[in-house]
C-alpha cells in the first residue's frame, strides 16, 4: 500500500485530537492559504505545499482506501501536477480559454490527531464554486489531510478529497484540482 | 414539423450532413424510435452482475431497464418498471435485490425473471383479469436479448437482424477485450466513469475516428506530457510508457496521422487502426507476451495480438478501444446532451503492469479530470452551439470524399490520408435507418 493511504486508512476519522490552539489555529491558516492559492491560480506556490512523495487523491469510490492501483477522480504526484500545469496554461488548451474561476469556502476544520513528530491529520469540509463556460457549477465535500510537519510550516504527504457526487454523472471534467 | 422519409434523406448527402440532425428535438426523438429503439443497444458486461440477485441499471433508447443476474445464472434485462401503477422498481444504480424484485409503492413483487410472484391482499384480485401468468402483469422483457461472449445486448424491436449478425466485423472488438487475456476471460474494473457531454451523440461517434483532431485538439496536452517525460530524462530516470499515449498527440504531426487507416463496415460500424506503440520491447511486454504464448500457442496468439484496430465504433451505441481494454458506451439524454459510461476491463492472467497500463490510460483520457477529454468536450460544447447557427446549413465532411475504396461491401479509407470515411459512413447509416419503413412502429 502507499504509506500515506495506509496511515490515513489506520487512522480513526471520527477522532478529535486535544489540541492547542497554536497548532489549530496553523493548521487552518495552512488550508485556507491552500484552497486561496487555487482560486488565485497561484499554482506554483500550491504544487509547494506538496511533500516530494505527496499525492493529491480525489478517490472515485467511497470505500476505496488506496489510490494506486485503483481507478480515481484524481491520483497525482508532484509530476503529474506539473504536467495538468503546463497543459492547462498553454496557450492551445482551448477548453481554458477563458481560464475558470474557483471560490473555495473552507471550514469544519477538525484537528484528529498529532504525533510526537508535529504530523498532522486533519479533516475539514469545502464549498467550491466554479465559474467556466459562462456557467456557475459548484462542488462540495470533505478533505482529509495528512500533514508532515517541518521547520517553519508543514508540506502535504496526502490529501484526500471526498465529493459528495463522487459517482457522477460529471457534467464536464475537472480540469483543476479542487 | 413532422419529418417526411424523403425529407430525412435530405439531410445527408454523399460529403456533407444537414445541421438540424444535430439541433432539432424532433429528429432526436425519431432517432431514439428507429435506431436507439430499433437495432442492438448495449447493456452491459456479465461480469457487472456475478451472483444472483445482483443488478445494474441501463438505459436503452428512452427506456429505463435492469441488468440482473438470475437465480439460474442466466442474465435477465427488464424493464425498470411496475406493471401495477408504473414506479420504477430499481433506483440505486446497482445492488443486489435478494430473491426478488421488490415494488416500494405497494409491495408486488416479481421473481428475477421479472414473472409477478406476489402482492398483500392478493385475494382481492380474484375474479378479475389479473392474471400471474400473463405477461402484461410481469415487469416486461425486450423484445430481444442477447449476448456476444458475455457482453449483453438489447434490442426493443423484433425485426432485424440477430446480435451475432448485427456485430458482423465489429464483433472484432469485444474477441479482443477477451482474446487478449492469457486467461480468457476479461472483467470491469470498479465502477464506471459517467460523463455528460452537452453536445449531440453523433459529435461524439464522429469524433472517436476523426484522425485529424487529435494533433490540434489535444496539442497542449501532448507538449505538457513532453515537458514532464523530459523532466524525467533530467532527472536520470525513464518515463513511463504511459506518458507516450499523451505525447503521441504532439508528437505525431498530420503527416503521422495518415497513417492510420479506417475502415466502415456493415449497419455502421467503423474502425480506425492502431497507432499506440503498445508492444515495446519492454520486459513486461515480453512477460505479457510469453504468457500469451503459454496460453494459446505461438501461432494464435500472434495472431491475437496482431489485430491492429486501436478503436471500433460498434454503431450506435459503442466505442471500444481493445488494445487499452476501455469501453465506452453511450446514452443520450436529448439532442443537445449525451451521457456515456465508461468502462475499463482487466485481463485475466495478464501481469500486473500490462493492467497498470491501461489504467493510467483510464486515468489520463477517461477519468472526469481528463486533460485529453477536457479538450474534446469543449470542441463538442462549441459545435452544438455553432450548428444553432444558420450562417450555413450544412456540416462538411469532404475530406477524400469520393476517394475511399469499396470492396465487397466494406469502405476503406484513400491510402495515405485523414479521410473522414467513418463520419460520411455513419451518417449513410443513419439515414438508412431513420428512414427504414417510416411509421412501422408508430
Amino acid at each position: 500500500m502507499t504509506e500515506a493511504c495506509e496511515i490515513l486508512a489506520a487512522a480513526d476519522s471520527t477522532a478529535v485530537a486535544d489540541i492547542n490552539i497554536e497548532t489549530q489555529q496553523a493548521v487552518e491558516q495552512f488550508l485556507y492559504r491552500q484552497a486561496e492559492m487555487l482560486d488565485e491560480k497561484r499554482i506554483d506556490e500550491w504544487m509547494a505545499l506538496f511533500g516530494v512523495n505527496g499525492w493529491y487523491w480525489m478517490p472515485a469510490e467511497a470505500d476505496q482506501v488506496e489510490g494506486d492501483g485503483e481507478p480515481n477522480i484524481f491520483w497525482e504526484d508532484q509530476g503529474l501536477m506539473l504536467m495538468r500545469n503546463a497543459r492547462n496554461t498553454h496557450p492551445r488548451a482551448h477548453s481554458q480559454a477563458p481560464h475558470n474561476r474557483l471560490n473555495h469556502v473552507v471550514s469544519n476544520v477538525i484537528i484528529e490527531s498529532e504525533n510526537g513528530d508535529g504530523d498532522i491529520i486533519v479533516r475539514s469540509r469545502f464549498h467550491c464554486a466554479e465559474y467556466f463556460r459562462y456557467q456557475i457549477r459548484t462542488f462540495s465535500g470533505k478533505y482529509r489531510h495528512l500533514l508532515k510537519k517541518t521547520p517553519d510550516s508543514y508540506r502535504i504527504a496526502l490529501q484526500r478529497v471526498d465529493l459528495v457526487n463522487r459517482e457522477g454523472p460529471y457534467d464536464y471534467v475537472l480540469q483543476w484540482w479542487l | 414539423m413532422t419529418w417526411t422519409t424523403e425529407q430525412l434523406a435530405g439531410l445527408v448527402e454523399p460529403d456533407r450532413a444537414h445541421r438540424k440532425a444535430y439541433t432539432d428535438p424532433e429528429i432526436f426523438d425519431l432517432e431514439m424510435e428507429r435506431i436507439f429503439e430499433r437495432t442492438w443497444i448495449y447493456i452491459g458486461h456479465e461480469s457487472q452482475v456475478k451472483n444472483p440477485g445482483d443488478y445494474y441499471l441501463a438505459q436503452v433508447g428512452r427506456q429505463p431497464v435492469i441488468m440482473v443476474r438470475g437465480r439460474d445464472g442466466d442474465v435477465n434485462v427488464l424493464y425498470n418498471r411496475c406493471p401495477h401503477r408504473g414506479a420504477q422498481i430499481c433506483t440505486a444504480r446497482r445492488g443486489n435485490t435478494g430473491n426478488h424484485f421488490y415494488c416500494s409503492y405497494h409491495a408486488w413483487t416479481f421473481h428475477l425473471d421479472g414473472k409477478l410472484e406476489g402482492m398483500p391482499a392478493k385475494r382481492e384480485y380474484e375474479g378479475t383479469n389479473l392474471d400471474f401468468d400473463n405477461p402484461e402483469f410481469h415487469m416486461a422483457r425486450p423484445a430481444q436479448v442477447d449476448n456476444y461472449r458475455g457482453f449483453w445486448f438489447a434490442n426493443l424491436s423484433e425485426d432485424g437482424p440477430d446480435l451475432a449478425t448485427h456485430l458482423g466485423e465489429a464483433a472484432a472488438a469485444f474477441d479482443q477485450l477477451i482474446d487478449r487475456a492469457p486467461g480468457k476471460e476479461t472483467e470491469i474494473v470498479g465502477e464506471c466513469f459517467r460523463m455528460v457531454q452537452q453536445s449531440n451523440w453523433k459529435i461524439f461517434l464522429e469524433n472517436q475516428l476523426d484522425a485529424s483532431h487529435p494533433g490540434v485538439t489535444h496539442e497542449s496536452t501532448g507538449k505538457a506530457a513532453q515537458q514532464l517525460e523530459a523532466k524525467i530524462r533530467a532527472d536520470g530516470d525513464e518515463p513511463p510508457l504511459e506518458l507516450s499515449f499523451l505525447t503521441d498527440f504532439a508528437r505525431l504531426g498530420h503527416d503521422g496521422w495518415t497513417k492510420f487507416g479506417t475502415v466502415g463496415y456493415r449497419n455502421g460500424h467503423s474502425s480506425l487502426e492502431g497507432y499506440m506503440g503498445l508492444r515495446p520491447d519492454d520486459p513486461d511486454t515480453n512477460v505479457y507476451i510469453r504468457r500469451m504464448y503459454e496460453a494459446y500457442g505461438e501461432e494464435k496468439a500472434e495472431e491475437i495480438l496482431g489485430i491492429n484496430i486501436h478503436h471500433m465504433l460498434v454503431y450506435p451505441c459503442n466505442s471500444v478501444q481493445p488494445p487499452l481494454q476501455q469501453l465506452r458506451t453511450i446514452r443520450p439524454l436529448a439532442h443537445d446532451k449525451t451521457l456515456t459510461e465508461i468502462w475499463h476491463f482487466r485481463l485475466k492472467d495478464a501481469p500486473e503492469t500490462i493492467y497498470r497500463r491501461s489504467l493510467a490510460y483510464y486515468y489520463l483520457v477517461n477519468s472526469p479530470s481528463t486533460l485529453i477529454n477536457a479538450d474534446d468536450l469543449f470542441n463538442w460544447w462549441k459545435c452544438q452551439h455553432g450548428l444553432d447557427s444558420s450562417a450555413s446549413e450544412w456540416v462538411s465532411f469532404h475530406r477524400k470524399a469520393g476517394q475511399d475504396e469499396e470492396r465487397e461491401g466494406i469502405s476503406y479509407s484513400a491510402p495515405e490520408s485523414m479521410s473522414e470515411l467513418p463520419l460520411r459512413h455513419m451518417m449513410h447509416a443513419w439515414r438508412d435507418y431513420m428512414t427504414a419503413d417510416e411509421g412501422a412502429k408508430s
